[in-house]
């Protein structure tokens, strides 16, 4: 069984929560904020005003530049704001809030349930759609999807990776969507295959989820869908990184950046995407809901919620039972990954996969101590790097030392301060070596 | 006797002989140095801080004898007195910069600025940065894990346990804006130093609206305009919610600090005016603005109230913040 080459951990996974929960359909919020920027690249540009009427599904927020993305509507209602709020982390950004009347949808949305496998549109009429649905990476980089099916001149895509390994801790949303809406997921993966002009596609799935595997599998048979394969994958964390898939599943390397997966004829995408991408182009359907779940061992009851984008992280805690009483640690994402909410209700946004609830008493730091040399965090760099002299370089401000060291190739995937038995929190100094190395780099390239 | 005799000659000879190769050496190969760099060097402070812009003082000292105008390079550290000595010494004119000293604005203490989660990860301003907004509902305050003062080479800077702050200690501090750089909140500006280490500044830099401030810290700028409109030198500015007093246009006058309904204006080594005379006296406008403006501010400690009890609630929801954790 196939997996990528070096470094990587065993967290357990703890997916026995909420793996067994089937989708439900949370009910409509009443009210909903949008932010301007749930995307990786520029913000979106509000094109709704303060009193304006809008239908589900109605565009709200024009992308403000290749590398963006669209934003609809998910209720029909009332723009009541648009203005700076909070989100999840209490930084200010740009929101949209719609009041909801009703359920009105836009005329040209098709909302029926029936499987709709015909696709006989050109790939440039198919990324169009895509672009104008509003679809991003679903698995929480919130890449804009039409980006990444626009191969650029002189280069091939040869082989589209459907990332259904999901190898984040707790996280069930991508398993649900596999179990529950393979058929779907399968033609948008046709979609993206034809979009991409690409023979082979390869839906990596790990081992630690043998029904979704039969279950695709059966499918693929069962309907016929030529060139589609399914990869199961040996368990190990961070294997859903973009780059971790590719080394899993093709055996190949992409080059450090600014070298794109698409250096090695790859394009990787999720499988809730590939879902997002069959609803865009089959159902005329932007990118308005999504599923997530919300899990966490101390939670009266775990869900996995369809829920529309907006909605407040409240309403889905409550559902579940309210948060545990004392100190808890809410997770917009997975415990690897996830980043701490400090505001609750704050809106759920395109890239949220998943709320993991987790008590203070089970999460405490170690006390920081000396670094004792053992490189167990070199043995868990997925990308070869060496983290205990990264952080260390980012600690003493060596900018330069630490480009040398290609710090920007860190994926902060964590498996270093996981695998720290000195509890030294490697990764948060990581990233900031790595933003300050970004932002050198880019600086340059603009004086050139 | 003989060994000994030789040993000493042969050595004796060596060194003359390696000398006289080096002499030549040094003639060939001799680097022409404006002699004038090591003397500016001498009369710089040799902080070697970077605050002027260069690498250390030695790299400050080629530029000043190098560039014919020297006004726009500027030692903090010395200050006007180096400047003019290193200046006159080159025959150039010596830049004209009042001193300045580093000004911390942020007044939200632990008491006024209440915390709504626990952070439990690294102990740094930068790390904090990346994940979210910090221990208390402010998006622009301080966090409190003292990056700046880590920063600060001529220990200006300390951390006041009590108030959760950074305060500055204008008799140390340099101006040479390390902790500037070193704040990611961009708290830190260096301003005018009057005589007397003298200081009057806005002690926010929240730009969200009044409201939003208020539900956050009790010490905040809310953005109300009064300072403005009581400033008869026109030193306020209001932008985005927040004031801005110009220490160029600024005379101490110290009226807008009994203005502010939330005492976001904080002076340093000044009695603050006493407070009613002082608003009775002057026939300006200004009075009429104060008068017509005293009754309006009673409802605002009222709202204050039920905004404590509304930060109390939600303090009870707190949250833990730090991204990777085990199990």
């Amino acid at each position: 069984m196939k997996t990528f080459p070096i470094g990587g951990i065993h967290p357990s996974d703890n997916k026995r929560w909420s793996k067994d929960k089937s989708i439900e359909r949370m009910e409509l919020p009443d009210e909903v904020a949008i932010p301007m920027i749930q995307h990786i690249g520029a913000p979106s540009v509000p094109v709704v005003a303060k009193g304006d009427k809008v239908l589900t599904g109605q565009l709200i927020g024009q992308a403000g530049g290749f590398v963006s993305a669209n934003i609809h509507s998910p209720i029909s209602g009332t723009v009541t704001a648009v203005d700076i709020f909070p989100n999840g982390q209490g930084l200010r950004r740009q929101m949209v809030v719609i009041k909801r009347e009703g359920d009105e949808w836009m005329p040209e949305i098709d909302r029926s349930t029936e499987l709709k496998r015909e696709c006989t549109l050109s790939p440039s009429e198919i990324i169009a759609k895509v672009r104008d649905a509003g679809v991003v990476g679903m698995g929480g980089a919130t890449f804009p999807t039409h980006v990444k099916l626009s191969v650029p001149d002189g280069q091939k895509a040869e082989i589209l990776i459907i990332n259904g390994v999901e190898c984040e801790p707790y996280l069930t949303s991508d398993y649900r969507t596999m179990l529950e809406r393979g058929e779907e997921l399968l033609t948008g993966v046709e979609i993206l295959m034809r979009a991409l002009n690409v023979e082979r596609g390869v839906i990596g799935v790990e081992n630690n989820k043998p029904d979704a595997i039969a279950h695709l599998k059966e499918l693929v048979v069962k309907g016929n869908y030529r060139g589609v394969e399914i990869m199961p994958l040996k368990t190990r964390y961070p294997q859903g990184g973009e780059k971790q898939l590719i080394a899993a599943v093709t055996g190949r390397q992409v080059a450090p950046p600014p070298a794109l997966p698409i250096s090695v004829g790859a394009v990787v995408c999720n499988a809730s995407t590939a879902v997002a991408v069959y609803e865009a182009v089959q159902k005329n359907k932007p990118l308005i809901e999504r599923v997530v779940t919300v899990t966490g061992k101390e939670l009266k009851e775990t869900h996995n919620f369809l829920v529309r984008f907006g909605t407040k992280l409240n309403t889905l805690l409550e559902r579940a039972g309210g948060l545990p009483d004392g100190d808890v640690k809410v997770l917009n994402g997975g415990p690897m990954m996830g980043r701490a909410i400090v505001d609750t209700s704050a809106p759920l946004i395109k890239g949220c996969s998943g709320i993991t609830v987790i008590s203070g008493t089970q999460t405490p730091r170690g006390e920081e101590a000396q670094c004792i040399k053992c490189a167990k965090c070199v043995a868990a760099c997925p990308m070869g790097l060496e983290p205990y002299l990264l952080s260390k370089l980012a600690r003493r401000k060596m900018w330069d030392k630490a480009e040398e060291h290609n710090t920007v190739d860190c994926i902060e995937c964590g498996c270093c301060s996981y695998t720290c038995p000195s509890f030294l929190p490697l990764l948060d100094y990581i990233r900031i070596g790595k933003q300050t190395v970004m932002g050198i780099i880019r600086a340059r390239a603009i004086k050139k | 006797m003989n060994e000994l005799l030789l040993t000493v000659l042969t050595l004796s000879v060596l060194g003359v002989l390696l000398a006289i190769v080096l002499y030549f050496v040094a003639q060939k190969f001799k680097v022409e140095e404006d002699p004038r760099i090591d003397e500016v060097e001498k009369m710089l402070p040799g902080a070697n801080c970077g605050g002027c812009g260069f690498a250390g003082c030695r790299a400050m000292a080629e530029a000043m004898v190098k560039n014919d105008d020297i006004s726009a390079l500027y030692c903090p550290v010395g200050g006007a007195d180096v400047m003019k000595a290193a200046a006159g010494f080159l025959g150039k004119s010596a830049p004209e910069k009042s001193p300045q000293v580093a000004t911390m604005r942020c007044g939200g203490t632990c008491a006024k600025r209440p915390k709504v989660n626990h952070y439990d990860g690294a102990k740094s301003c930068a790390v904090v940065n990346t994940f979210y907004v910090g221990e208390s509902a402010c998006a622009f305050g301080c966090l409190g894990y003292g990056d700046c003062v880590d920063s600060c080479q001529f220990g200006a800077l300390s951390l006041n346990p009590e108030t959760g702050l950074v305060e500055v200690d204008a008799s140390k501090c340099t101006a040479c804006g390390a902790c500037v750089k070193a704040c990611p909140k961009g708290l830190i500006e260096l301003r005018k130093k009057w005589p007397k280490d003298r200081a009057i500044y806005v002690a926010c830099r929240s730009k969200s609206r009044g409201a939003v401030v208020m539900k956050a810290c009790k010490a905040g700028c809310i953005g109300c305009g009064k300072c403005e409109k009581v400033c008869a030198f026109g030193a306020i500015t209001i932008d985005s919610c927040l004031a801005y007093i110009d220490p160029d246009k600024c005379k101490l006058c110290r009226k807008c600090v009994n203005e502010c309904p939330t005492g976001a204006i904080h002076i340093v080594n000044m009695d603050p005016l006493p407070k009613e005379p002082k608003v009775a006296k002057p026939a300006s406008v200004a009075a009429t603005d104060v008068a017509t403006q005293k009754p309006a501010s009673k409802p605002v400690v009222e709202v204050k109230a039920e905004v404590k009890a509304e930060a109390k609630a939600e303090a009870k929801a707190e949250t833990k913040s730090d991204v990777v954790n085990k199990e």
